[in-house]
Order: C-alpha cells, then sequence, then structure tokens
C-alpha cells in the first residue's frame, strides 16, 4: 500500500531533480556535472538493457558492449560518409540527423544481437558468458583492423547529429534530449517487464524446468529478449558517440563489458532502475576515485566486493532498506 | 476396445553402463489411474522425463492419444495434453501461489509474445488461475510467496500448476511423498476427484494412497516392469512380493 504511494513521488521528485539539474550545476558553479548527468543517463540506459537479460532473464551476457558500440560506429560511420560526401558501398548516402541514425543504430544491434543471440542462446552457463564474450571481441577486432574507420584510434564526429529546431551543439540540449530518450526508455521497459512477455523471461530465471513443463518453448523468448536488449545497447552507443562525438573500438572493448555488468550489480540486478543508480555510482565513483589515486579501479573492486557481499542486491536495495528502517 | 492415451513401446534408457529404462512397455486407458511402484532407484523419474521429452530415450515409441510424440519437444508435447508434477517440488520461488498458475494459464493460452499489457492485472486471466488453486484447495495462499510454503502446499501447488495446463495425460511422480497423514488423505481426495476429468500414471510410494486410488498397477524393478495387473493381482503376485513388497510384510 504505501509503497505504491511512495513510488510514484518518488520518481516525480526524481524527475523534477534532474530537469533543474543543469540550471542548478550552473548556478553552483559546477558546469561539468551536467556532462557528468548525461554520461549517467547514457550509461544508465546500457545498464537497464543489460539487466533485462541479466537481471530479469538471468542470461548472463559478457558481450553487451558489441551492441552499445555498433550503435557507436553506426552514428561514426554515418556521419563520415555525410562529411565526406561518398555513399557507404555506392549507394547507401550518409547522415548527421538523429531522426535518422538513432533508429539505424538500434535496427542493427538488434539485428547483430539476433545473430549473435541465435548462436550463443543454445548454451547455458559458463559456456554462455564465454561465447557472448567472445563475439563481442571478435567485433572489437574487426573495428581495430577497419582503416577507413579509423582502426585503432577510432572515428572523431565532427559535430553531433543535428535534431529539427535543436541546437546539439549546446551541452544543456545534448542532456535534455538524452533525458527525454531516457525517460521513454525507462518507461518502455517498466511496460515490458510487466508483460507477459517479461513475466515468462522473469519465469525463466527462476526455473527453465518448470517454464518447459507448463509448455513453454524457452529459446525464442529468450532470443527475442536477447534482441530486445542488443537494440537498447545500440541506442545508448548512439547517443555516446554524439555525446562524445566519437567513436572507437574501446566501446565493444571487453572492459566496457565487464563495467556495464558493474553497474547492474552496483545498482540492483533485475530492478528497473538499479542499473541507472549503478550507473551514477560508477561514474562518480570512477571521477572521484581517478582524481585520488591512478590505482582507482582498486578501490573500485573494494567497493564493487562490499556490495556484493553485504547489500544483498545492491544500492537500490540498500536505499530501500535504510528507507524502510526509518520509516 | 479405445485406443489408449498413452502407449510406451520397447523404451531403453541407458545411463553409462547403467540400464535405467529396460524394453518398457506401458498403456493407460483413458479415464484411468495406472499406479507405477518400484523400490528406490528402479527408474520411475527416469521413465516420467522420457515421456516429457526431457530425456530422450535410446530405443521406443511414446505415444499420446496414438499420435507418436518421439520427435515432439517438451513445449510441444505439454500443447498436446501432457503434464507432469516433480518428485522434487520445481516451482517458480519468487513469484506468488498465484503467479505460479497464472502463468501457466498465460502459456496455454497461447504465444506470450505480448510485450504491453501488465500480466498481473488481467483479471480474466488471474480470475482462471485461481480456479486450480480451488481445486486443491489453496486458494486462501494466493498471494503467498512460493518460498514461505511447506513443504505439504508445494506439492498442491505442484498439482495446480500442473491442471492449469489442461492436460489429459497427468504425470505424478510422488505427490504424497514427505506428506502427513491428514495432508496424503487430502491429496487422495483431490486425485479422486480428478479422475473423472483427466487419465493419470501415478507414481506412488504410499501403498494406500496406490490401493486407493489405482485401476492398475505396474511394478518396476531395476527399469524393467516385471509385472502389470489389477490391485488384486498385484496384490497376490508372489514376484512382486519377493522383489519390491518384501516376503513375509503384510501388505494393506
Ligand atoms: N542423469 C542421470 N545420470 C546417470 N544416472 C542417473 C541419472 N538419473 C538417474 N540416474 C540413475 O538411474 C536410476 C533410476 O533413477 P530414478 O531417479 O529414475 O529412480 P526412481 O525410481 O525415481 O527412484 P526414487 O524412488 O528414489 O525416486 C538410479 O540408479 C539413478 O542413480
Ligand atoms: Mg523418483
Amino acid at each position: 500500500m504505501e509503497k505504491s504511494l511512495k513510488r510514484p513521488a518518488l520518481l516525480a521528485a526524481l524527475l523534477i531533480a534532474l530537469i533543474a539539474l543543469p540550471t542548478v550545476a550552473d548556478a553552483a558553479g559546477f558546469a561539468a556535472l551536467t556532462s557528468l548527468a548525461t554520461r549517467v543517463l547514457i550509461y544508465g540506459i546500457a545498464a537497464a538493457s543489460l539487466n533485462f537479460v541479466l537481471g530479469y532473464g538471468g542470461m548472463v551476457s559478457f558481450g553487451h558492449a558489441a551492441f552499445f558500440g555498433i550503435g557507436g560506429y553506426t552514428v561514426g560511420i554515418l556521419y563520415q560518409h555525410y562529411s565526406l560526401g561518398e555513399p557507404l558501398f555506392g549507394f547507401i548516402p550518409g547522415t548527421n540527423q538523429m531522426l535518422i541514425t538513432l533508429p539505424v543504430a538500434v535496427v542493427l544491434s538488434g539485428i547483430m544481437a539476433a545473430i549473435i543471440g541465435a548462436l550463443s542462446l543454445r548454451t547455458g552457463g559458463v559456456q554462455f558468458i564465454m561465447i557472448t564474450l567472445a563475439f563481442a571481441q571478435m567485433l572489437f577486432f574487426l573495428f581495430v583492423s577497419l582503416k577507413t574507420y579509423g582502426g585503432d584510434d577510432g572515428l572523431i564526429i565532427r559535430r553531433a547529429n543535428e535534431l529539427p529546431w535543436l541546437n546539439m551543439r549546446d551541452k544543456h540540449t545534448v542532456y535534455y534530449v538524452c533525458l527525454a530518450i531516457a525517460v521513454l526508455f525507462f518507461a518502455v521497459l517498466w511496460r515490458l517487464v510487466n508483460s507477459r512477455f517479461g513475466n515468462v523471461i522473469v519465469g525463466l530465471r527462476q526455473s527453465e524446468k518448470r517454464m518447459a513443463a507448463i509448455g513453454l518453448p524457452a529459446y525464442r523468448y529468450k532470443l527475442v529478449a536477447f534482441i530486445i536488449s542488443g537494440m537498447g545497447c545500440g541506442l545508448a552507443g548512439a547517443l555516446m558517440a554524439n555525446f562524445l562525438r566519437f567513436a572507437s573500438p574501446d566501446m565493444m572493448h571487453w572492459t566496457k563489458s565487464g563495467e556495464l555488468m558493474i553497474m547492474v550489480i552496483l545498482g540492483g540486478v533485475g530492478t528497473l532502475f538499479g542499473p541507472l543508480i549503478g550507473a551514477a555510482v560508477f561514474i562518480v565513483l570512477e571521477s572521484v576515485l581517478a582524481s585520488w589515486t591512478e590505482n582507482w579501479q582498486l578501490g573500485l573492486g573494494l567497493i564493487l566486493l562490499f556490495v556484493v557481499l553485504y547489500t544483498q542486491g545492491g544500492v537500490q536495495a540498500l536505499g530501500a532498506r535504510l528507507v524502510g528502517r526509518s520509516a | 476396445m479405445s485406443t489408449p492415451i498413452l502407449n510406451v513401446r520397447g523404451l531403453v534408457k541407458r545411463f553409462g553402463g547403467l540400464l535405467a529404462t529396460d524394453h518398457v512397455d506401458l498403456t493407460v486407458k483413458p479415464g484411468e489411474i495406472h499406479a507405477l511402484i518400484g523400490p528406490n532407484g528402479a527408474g520411475k523419474t527416469t521413465l516420467i522425463s522420457q515421456l516429457m521429452g526431457e530425456l530422450k530415450p535410446n530405443e521406443g515409441t511414446i505415444e499420446l492419444a496414438g499420435k507418436p510424440v518421439d520427435d515432439l519437444s517438451t513445449a510441444k508435447r505439454v500443447s498436446l495434453g501432457l503434464a507432469r508434477t516433480f518428485q522434487i517440488t520445481c516451482l517458480l520461488p519468487d513469484y506468488t501461489v498465484l503467479d505460479n498458475v497464472a502463468i501457466a494459464v498465460q502459456v496455454r493460452q497461447g504465444h506470450s509474445f505480448r510485450f504491453w499489457g501488465n500480466a498481473r492485472s488481467e483479471a480474466a486471466l488471474r480470475e482462471e488461475a485461481r480456479k486450480y488453486l480451488h481445486t486443491v484447495g489453496m486458494e486462501r495462499r494466493a498471494d503467498e510467496l512460493v518460498a514461505n510454503l511447506s513443504h505439504g502446499e508445494q506439492k498442491q501447488l505442484e498439482l495446480a500448476v500442473a491442471l492449469a495446463t489442461e492436460p489429459k495425460l497427468l504425470l505424478l511422480d510422488e505427490p504424497m511423498a514427505g506428506l502427513g497423514h491428514a495432508e496424503s488423505q487430502q491429496m487422495i481426495g483431490i486425485l479422486r476427484n480428478l479422475k473423472k476429468q483427466v487419465s493419470m500414471l501415478l507414481v506412488e510410494h504410499d501403498m494406500d494412497a496406490v490401493f486407493a486410488l489405482a485401476d492398475r498397477i505396474s511394478v518396476l524393478v531395476y527399469g524393467r516392469i516385471i509385472a502389470t495387473g489389477s490391485v488384486e493381482e498385484i496384490r497376490d503376485n508372489p514376484e512382486v512380493r519377493t522383489a519390491y513388497l518384501g516376503e513375509g510384510e503384510e501388505v494393506c
């Protein structure tokens, strides 16, 4: 009862805070906060996408950076062909329009997820982890070797994609575009996890044997969940390329897959907003720790260990328990 | 004679050197409760797993209502009217009792590629699920989490979930195991009432339950069916008495 009232109020407060953030940050003289928040929103989308298969569906993918990178390179490659004025493969014109690049990024990462998922979802457990990791690393090395698109160095995107009526060179505008997309994304994800489809996905995590015994052909549902999840990561990658004005093989390196997993675990596996909170904690920790010491990853590792051992469900669960206790 | 609902011919399953199912022939007639008894490790659970398609037999064929199902997946067999309960209960632990039944109703109703509406606020789905909880006498526990159920309640829920798939043939793997006397009596009552709707293959160690419910009994020893017959025939069969019921021990 109480919880159902508390939650919308909390969400409304969060949304208002996020809308006010750039203005407050400027006024307080922390203009960099807006950029930090933009990254949190983008990684939040990516981590929540991963969480849909990992946390809700119990499919531990260690290769989701592949889709993040595909999204980023879609924006980068389309921009390069646009700026050079030569069509891709001789017939696909480049573009710098976000209304085109984002959907294309989502579709392409979805197709890649369909291919990788179709081949890896026949396995499970450790094998699944290793196969998804292997596919992502294959893509990583493919893009490293693609000298046309910058190879190792990556692709510089001189200007962020354009949106009608908006000035995308303004940092605040980019932030608000990401915020709007994130709100939309989480609304869709919320419907999805509570739908009939989400119901069987969560059921599969709890017991595949049980789901088979009630007549569910598991493979096709897992595959569709994997594709949806890949599309979400592709969307995030496309936004990231726009934000950084840069796409590079690092976006699909296995350490990026690991970072996304860490965000999910930090925030709370199998919760709607946990990954967003996890992304925020990760990025803040990263900047704070990095300014203290070069070995910031060691500090991060210790904190992660603490979260896994002592919070039983990440920062989100910790917060819920603290709130529950004080109330 | 009408076609049997289940017809198993020459089924063989090997685990390395172990012959877990040894050329088993078995039929279940429509409307029948066919009990399968046998000592621990005889291969009863292994047989059920093969019928469901969870384990692949090495030889033999399985027909459901006259139709071979050997090449069909578990999901397909369930849609043709086969359902099982698990000896070691296998439920969705994070879901409530009602959720566990509702998801079975949902899957029976067709594909689950519905991405928008909230599955937990579909009144028709929830109502139908409650019907099966009522059948097993659990409707008052509908909102309890499965993790909080007693062993007996989990056994009852197993049955409700299996019923929610609307089976023609129910494979029950020791539904009374671990139940107290009162709970066992209740389960016997439930199964007796269900007999009008669904045929059953009943694996059970509790001889009172078997003699109370079964129309026919088959005895499985070391993967082989050594006898099939009516309750009286099995009770008086000397081979069964030595191999399974134990010499000198009074039966019933
Ligand atoms: N996956 C497996 N791999 C190897 N051996 C197995 C496997 N499953 C079962 N067995 C063996 O097959 C034999 C039959 O086991 P099963 O579980 O079918 O017996 P059961 O009749 O159900 O016994 P219980 O009354 O104890 O439930 C046993 O010897 C068991 O050890
Ligand atoms: Mg058994």
